[in-house]
């Protein structure tokens, strides 16, 4: 469904001494299979934005190609759009106009006729669980209610490809939750292909069959949850034991499935790949060798403990250096920025 | 073509929807030509008399291209609003022709400035006005164009600057020699003979001598003068608007 090689963007900011290029996306390559749902993760200012808005043929590629439904971004850019719904960061309806006739103009941008489009719509609305709404404007939403209207625009013509740029950010727990449900089924009910961008973990880990991990421009992993976790990270297993002398048989037994033990007092731990299945086997071999277990914990690894390891810095980290920093090629993932540096594309 | 008009009629009903959700614009829009009309124009009775002909009609064409300037270099402002909420993305991430994108926005500010020039023609010939249909009819006309060049550059610049903050002062800096130069309140020949030559480099000041001359009756060179700069302003600012919402979105 898409397919992108060496895609590069660089933008160009200031003027005089001043001008220089800025490097925001460096030769990407990706691929999304029809009917997956791939989560693509990073910090502010990693590139994300930026990456969709080429797949989206909002901007036009510095270097590089894609095609996204079969058709390529640059040379067939229509073709491309009749075929995707696109769901920007920042919304997509003016706030001083109706729901319902928001999405019924957007609808028949597409070529839909106003009567299909006005059946479509209050099919979404009900699906989205935006009944009753038709006739409120935006700004007496909340903000989950707007979220969810951006998805039925980008709904209406019925694609086959959906790209979500951050769709739940700004939105309190419970709207987001609410909100992935209403995503998880873009999949199941709509048969949609998703490609969503986000720098919340959670997000990634609930909604994604594969993550996609971008920093600094470049793609630094791509996988499902569990195999980067496992792969990169892997469960960290904490044995306690009850006497001084058991520690260095525990030690033994745990560095049998796991390289980087440590010692902590009567505390043992162990970074393990997959340890649901190994745990079981090392408890038989501690019991057999007389090792009583104090207590024994099993932590899954978090998506930010895959960023640590393949990027050397937290994912939080990274946002808030890249928000401190606010340099241009960072804010060029915003929306905003990415919009005042597009003249240099 | 016919896909081209069909997507700008869409975005025009939209933004005529929107607008007429707030009819305050044409209320506002009017009320500065209104008030120089009834304040301003018995000024220019003794004035105008050494001219010959009424002031009515010598300051109405003029009125008529303040409004087709100042009220369609606003319509910017609303764009930046669109473009803030995300609407102008949404939009270009649709297959509708970016050319459409601006006319449908155009039809809409024209749509407007035909309103407003009705209202100003008919308390014009209240007020004792006197000009020929036709006249008035190619005067409209002239200032309608003139307006759809306005209201283009207008978005084009909004969609350059994305500021309010910027837009404001640059629009101040283009229209103050327009309105110093372009003899819309006074003629410039009672000016020095070196303002009445500056002036004739200012384009607006042809298309204020055309429309005048068309409510006037007087069909002849610098009608000519007016109606081509007319149609090369609109051309020039038709051209631009299209290429900055392309620009935009690769």
């Amino acid at each position: 469904m898409i397919r992108a090689r060496g895609l590069v963007q660089t933008f160009h900011t200031g003027q005089g001494k001043q001008k220089r290029e800025v490097p925001a996306v460096r030769g990407v390559d990706l691929d999304v299979a029809e009917g997956e749902v791939v989560g693509f993760l990073g910090p502010n200012g990693a590139g994300k934005t930026t990456t969709l808005r080429m797949l989206t043929t909002l901007l036009r590629p510095t270097a590089g190609t894609a095609t996204v439904a079969g058709f390529d971004v640059a040379t067939q850019p229509v073709d491309v759009r009749r075929s995707i719904g696109y769901c920007s960061q920042v919304g997509s309806t003016f706030s001083g106009a109706y729901a319902g006739d928001e999405v019924v103009d957007h609808g028949m941008l597409y070529g839909m006729s106003k009567k299909a489009a006005v059946a479509k719509g209050h099919e979404l609305f009900d699906k989205l669980q935006l009944d009753g709404l038709w006739k409120r404007m935006p700004k007496n939403m909340s903000g989950g209610q707007k979220r969810r209207l951006d998805i039925a625009m980008a709904l209406i013509h019925s694609p086959s490809l959906v790209f979500l740029d951050e769709p739940t950010t700004g939105l309190d727990p419970q709207a987001r939750i609410n909100l992935w449900q209403h995503i998880a089924d873009l999949r199941s009910k709509e048969g949609a292909t998703v490609f969503l961008t986000t720098h919340y973990l959670d997000e990634a880990d609930a909604l994604a069959d594969r993550i996609v991990i971008i920093d600094q421009g470049t793609i630094v992993a791509s996988d499902t949850a569990d195999n980067l976790k496992a792969a990169v990270a892997g469960d960290l297993v904490d044995l306690e034991v009850t006497t001084d002398e058991q520690v260095a048989v525990a030690r033994d037994k745990l560095a049998s499935i796991s390289q980087d033990v440590e010692v902590d007092g009567h505390h043992v731990r162990g970074r393990v790949a997959r340890a649901g299945k190994a745990v079981p086997g090392l408890l038989r071999d501690l019991d057999g060798s007389g090792v009583a277990l104090e207590s024994i914990e099993v932590v899954r690894p978090t998506l930010d403990d895959v960023f640590l390891t393949l990027t050397g810095r937290s994912l939080r980290d990274a946002e808030a250096a890249a928000e401190a920093a606010a340099a241009p090629a960072d804010i060029a993932d915003t929306a905003d920025t990415a919009r005042t540096t597009t003249e240099g594309a | 073509m016919t896909t081209f008009l069909r997507e700008s009629w869409i975005v025009f009903n939209r933004q005529l929807r929107m607008n007429l959700r707030n009819p305050a614009w044409v209320i506002i829009g009017m009320l500065q030509p209104v008030l120089y009309l009834l304040l301003f124009g018995p000024l220019l009775k003794p004035v105008i008399a050494q001219l010959g002909g009424n002031q009515y009609t010598w300051f109405v064409p003029g009125m008529l291209v303040q409004l087709g300037i100042f009220g369609a270099f606003f319509a910017g402002f609303s764009l930046i609003g669109e473009w803030r909420e995300g609407v102008i993305e949404a939009e270009r991430v649709t297959p509708a022709h970016r050319s459409a994108l601006l006319f449908g926005r155009l039809y809409r500010d024209l749509l407007q400035l035909f309103v407003q020039a009705v209202i100003l023609v008919v308390l014009g010939l209240v007020l004792g006005m006197d000009a020929s249909i036709g006249g008035i009819v190619v005067g409209v006309a002239l200032t309608l164009l003139l307006g759809g060049a306005c209201a283009a550059a207008s978005n084009a610049l909004a969609l350059t600057v994305k500021s309010e903050d910027v837009m404001a002062p640059v629009i101040n800096v283009v229209m103050m020699p327009v309105l110093l130069l372009s003899g819309i309140l006074l003629p410039m020949s009672f000016g020095a003979g070196w303002l009445e030559r500056l002036s004739d480099f200012m384009p607006i000041k042809h298309v204020v001598d055309a429309v005048r001359g068309a409510f006037f009756g007087d069909f002849d060179g610098s009608m000519l003068w007016g109606v081509g700069w007319t149609f090369v302003l609109f051309g020039l600012a038709v051209w631009w608007g299209t290429a900055v919402f392309r620009k935009e979105n690769a």
